[in-house]
């Protein structure tokens, strides 16, 4: 037992009961979570552990970097496409390429219906059973269902009594069958759950509508890339050749027929956050309106590279714009630079690698991995079969990413917060907006920072993220059309394919604003093929153990003070876990100079 | 590969229920009822439910099944979740019972690994094991650890008692990306780990969504395994190669090839062979059932076939380098005949068939410029 004060200004004290929770689930691959309460049922220190780990930089290595984008596209199948851009990014960077713009405008679009499929996806399907309660829903009146809904958002086509009957019917025709599926030893009659069962039922219907709609969505990915999940991306522009009236335009990758198509489902991307997602979250948020914990260092200390310029490569038009804020001082925003070696730093102190001196931190040109899977002396357990976990040793799969040492949140709700310290009108009256409608339902009076340094808030900032990017989407479309019309086809820079024109040696990075935050790519060229490969992922920084200073990241930090019904049922450990939308098949994957040594690991 | 029935085995009834089942371990009927009764309850659910869960209990059950994650990138439940026809939704809420998936459960932790157990303990032998990603054996298992323990603990527990398994995506079926050289976690996939069960490998990374919810309808419908191929492919969607339909076939034949990405040629949606298209040597349905509801597929969209349904698929050269290991380009031959890809000779083959078209239509254009 013991009680520690971290640099970043949280009390750790781990004694008292122990909670363990693994597998966390509805997330995207492996993770654990421990936390300590209090005898009042609080958390009062929180570990969270990376358990997967799958090497994909080590395999990177020697390969040809035109080839990078598919291997790392498979880093994530949820945000499937953000990695292969930016790897295509990282390679046109290391050898100067400059796409052109239809190329740019086309992954514009794509990396933004990811931003809105992901977003949906992960609210609906990943984090809805937080807060959404399906068994409850069987009580409620199709009729009020039908009133409420008419209140929240008046424009939604299916509104019905006799729609959200039909729902209600199906759902209980399922339950009764005693066959539960993925509700199944759910924490339905936990009073954590606080919908009223017509609110309930809405949330379900929907639940359901947007699992028809987001395979919808994705078309656009099928349009411009193939197939989704892991459309095909091109180093030096986009794969798919564009002929509006030329001979054989049926048969080309994009004619009008295939705009059009595009631009159908970026419409019904814009109806359906409108009209639907943001008035589910504001309305389910109002249940919930006195939850104000799990903000963590969220909206606090946080950090992107910047994202979706209007004039590619000027980062000055970022449309969501970069930086970093430390330490809540929403008044100051420090420049972000990933290729400063000062800037951007891993650490390995409580993670599974080895470092020389893991009292450093290394840049990502600059990486080394070695894996290291050790238990500290106060693990409960064994090495293959873990009770508690020792955070004062190693504990997990995922590094310590830093910016210049400080622990950083990144995601949409960090994007925002820096957008509204910049000035940035649209969102500053998006979220304005929003705040006053949740205030309205909710009879609360929370400003800004109140409600944004919250589980609810990032909640509600990825939903405002989702109906802004499909909102530039539209204005891209008709940018595309406009410069096809001006007499620009041109999809793809090939000057320099061939690896002959290459430089023998080059560096390169390559950013994405990644539906979980901030997203970067290092890569080291050598005689052609790759020499280094390395990525720091959102989940990465967010999901981060502890630094060698003892902060914590914003998991850790997120999961503090929140009081908890019941130890044995995790539904608010998983609320605010989920609150991140944690992507750790993302997070884990390190690679080395060493990077052959592993091929010596045991081989049975 | 014998014919497995899926709702059955030989010792018990064809429509053996739950109740059935819970009969035949020795539970009397009150006990059931009061078992029926719990589970109300502990949906918070009136007694009036309670009639309703026992009369389901009684009577068929949708097949329950337990989809594990391995090492892998979720990829494979994206996809599935993209079917059209039928829904996601519907192969969930009336065909099967998705009792175990750790992307979409509402448990967590204890509550979620209880479900397995209590699986095994009501459907021994009568539940399907869907498997996504594959098994790390190097750091003691521990590059995957669910529940404290390594992966395999996992798979190797519900794989001993399920009826069959579905390996999804390339993950499963081969290894795929984690995989390839060097192999770091010594990621292994699910037919070298488990060697008693009846497999079905559906790779692809990830797999077609009607492909993947196809292979369960007709495992539902027909209550049996589908026809597998020698590599435990199921043949109605893998017996023939991307090249072997693809819609800019006629343009390879004609020796009509895109030579660099964005050329005239790129535009007029020629043949991508040049470019690095795997199709000729890839078995997939993409080019017959394609993407997304049928919207489109990776050549319609300009890019060459990567062959990411083969084995080893990362480790057999660029993504652009021209095939030079191509069977004939017959569409009579299937996935059995060619086994692995055949070396040299075939190679020699397919070049010289590009030339010999490409010289055709060299002819063809002077015959025109010159007007003869």
């Amino acid at each position: 037992m013991s009680v520690i004060n971290t640099p970043n200004g949280y009390t750790l004290d781990n004694g008292g009961q122990r909670v363990v929770v693994d597998p966390v689930t509805r997330i995207e691959g492996h993770m654990r979570c421990e936390v300590n309460l209090d005898k009042n049922n609080v958390i009062v220190n929180a570990v969270s552990t990376g358990t997967m780990w799958r090497g994909l930089e080590v395999i990177l290595r020697g390969r040809d970097p035109r080839d990078a984008w598919a291997f790392v596209e498979r880093i994530c199948g949820v945000c499937t496409g953000c990695h292969a851009l930016a790897s295509c990014r990282a390679v046109e960077d290391a050898l100067d390429i400059k796409i052109p713009l239809n190329a740019h405008l086309i992954r514009e679009m794509m990396a933004k219906t990811l931003q809105v499929h992901d977003h949906v996806v992960h609210f609906y399907h990943l984090h809805a059973l937080d807060w959404v309660n399906p068994v409850n829903a069987l009580k409620a009146n199709p009729k009020a269902t039908s009133g409420l809904q008419n209140i929240v958002s008046p424009k939604h086509a299916k509104s019905s009594p006799g729609y959200f009957k039909d729902i209600q019917t199906r759902i209980r025709k399922f339950i009764e069958s005693g066959q539960l599926g993925p509700f199944k030893n759910g924490y339905w009659d936990n009073p954590a759950y606080k919908l009223s069962p017509e609110a309930d039922l809405m949330a379900v219907a929907h639940y359901l509508e947007a699992l028809d709609l987001q395979k919808e969505f994705v078309k656009l990915h099928t349009i411009f890339g193939g197939k989704n999940p892991h459309p095909n991306y091109l180093v030096g522009g986009v794969p798919c050749a564009i002929n509006m009236d030329g001979d054989m335009a049926a048969g080309a990758p994009l004619n009008m027929e295939r705009l059009n198509f595009v631009k159908s489902r970026i419409d019904e991307m814009v109806q359906f956050n409108n009209n639907v997602y943001v008035p589910d979250v504001i309305a389910i948020a109002s249940f919930y309106k006195g939850q104000l914990w799990g903000g963590g260092i969220g909206a606090k200390s946080v950090m992107d590279y910047g994202a979706y310029p209007k004039v590619n490569y000027d980062k000055s038009t970022d449309q969501l714009p970069g930086g970093v804020i430390l330490n809540d001082n929403w008044d100051e925003v420090f420049p972000v630079d990933p290729k400063d070696p000062e800037q951007v730093q891993e650490f390995v102190t409580h993670s599974w690698y080895k470092y020389p001196d893991e009292t450093k931190g290394l840049h990502p040109w600059d990486g080394i991995t070695e894996p290291n899977y050790e238990l500290g002396s106060k693990t409960k357990g064994t090495r293959t079969d873990i009770k508690e976990l020792d955070e004062s040793a190693k504990y997990s799969w995922i590094k310590s990413p830093r910016w210049r040492g400080h622990a950083v949140e990144v995601g949409p709700l960090s994007r925002y917060v820096l957008a509204i310290a910049q000035g940035h009108e649209y969102i500053t009256e998006q979220t304005t907006k929003a705040l006053s409608g949740f205030n309205a339902l909710a009879g609360t009076e929370l400003n800004m920072k109140q409600a944004l340094q919250s589980t609810i808030g990032r909640t509600l900032a990825r939903a405002l993220e989702s109906e802004y990017c499909a909102e530039m989407m539209v204005e891209d479309w008709h940018a595309l059309i406009k410069n096809i019309k001006s007499g620009d086809s041109s999809t793809a820079n090939m000057e320099k394919w061939d690896p002959k024109t290459w430089p023998k040696n080059a560096k390169g990075v390559g950013t994405v604003a990644a539906p979980r935050g901030a997203n970067a790519h290092w890569i080291v060229i050598k005689d052609g093929k790759i020499d280094n490969y390395q990525c720091i992922v959102p989940t990465t920084w967010n999901g981060s153990p502890r630094d060698p200073e003892g902060n914590i990241g914003a998991f850790e930090a997120s999961l503090m003070g929140t009081p908890v019904e019941r130890a044995n049922e995790p539904v608010e450990i998983l609320r605010t876990l989920h609150s991140f939308d944690p992507c750790l098949a993302c997070s884990t994957h390190i690679m080395s100079e060493e990077g052959e040594e592993l091929i010596n690991v045991k081989v049975r | 590969m014998p014919n497995i029935e899926l709702t059955r085995s030989v010792d018990k009834s064809p429509t053996e229920s739950f109740y059935d089942v819970m009969r035949r371990q020795g539970i009397s009927r009150r006990s059931f009822i009061k078992y029926c009764s719990l589970t109300a309850t502990a949906l918070g659910l009136g007694p009036s439910f309670v009639g309703k869960i026992a009369y389901a209990m009684e009577n068929k059950p949708r097949i329950p099944v337990l989809w594990l994650h391995g090492l892998e990138c979720t990829c494979c439940s994206e996809s599935f979740i993209r079917s059209a026809h039928p829904l996601a939704k519907d192969v969930i809420l009336s065909m099967i019972s998705l009792d175990y998936d750790d992307t979409i459960m509402a448990a967590a932790g204890q509550q979620a690994e209880a479900i397995i157990d209590e699986t095994i303990e009501k459907y021994d032998g009568n539940f399907i094991l869907a498997v996504e990603g594959n098994t790390p054996l190097n750091q003691d298992g521990m590059s995957c650890i669910i529940a404290g323990k390594p992966f395999h603990h996992q798979i190797e527990k519900v794989a001993k008692h399920c009826k069959a398994i579905i390996s999804w995506g390339s993950c499963a079926s081969w290894g795929c990306v984690q995989a390839a050289r060097p192999n770091p976690t010594q990621a292994t996939p699910t037919h070298k780990l488990i060697t008693d069960k009846p497999i079905i490998k559906v790779p692809g990374c990830p797999p077609i969504a009607e492909v993947m919810t196809g292979v369960i309808t007709y495992m539902v419908t027909f209550d049996k395994m589908p026809t597998l191929d020698r590599q435990g492919r199921p043949k109605m969607f893998y017996s023939q190669r991307i090249h072997d339909k693809c819609y800019r076939r006629p343009h390879f034949d004609a020796g009509q090839f895109v030579e660099e990405f964005d050329d005239e040629n790129a535009k007029k949606g020629y043949c991508l062979y040049k470019v690095g298209c795997k199709g000729p040597t890839t078995y997939n349905a993409c080019s017959t059932i394609r993407w997304n509801e049928g919207t489109s597929f990776p050549i319609q969209a300009g890019h060459g076939c990567i062959g990411c349904s083969e084995d080893g698929f990362w480790d057999k050269g660029s993504f652009y380098d021209r095939l030079t290991e191509v069977h004939g380009f017959g569409i009579e031959a299937d996935a059995d005949e060619i086994g692995f890809a055949v070396a040299g000779a075939t190679g020699a083959v397919i070049a010289v068939h590009a030339a010999a078209s490409a010289l055709k239509s060299a002819k063809t254009n002077q015959a025109e410029n010159t007007g003869e």
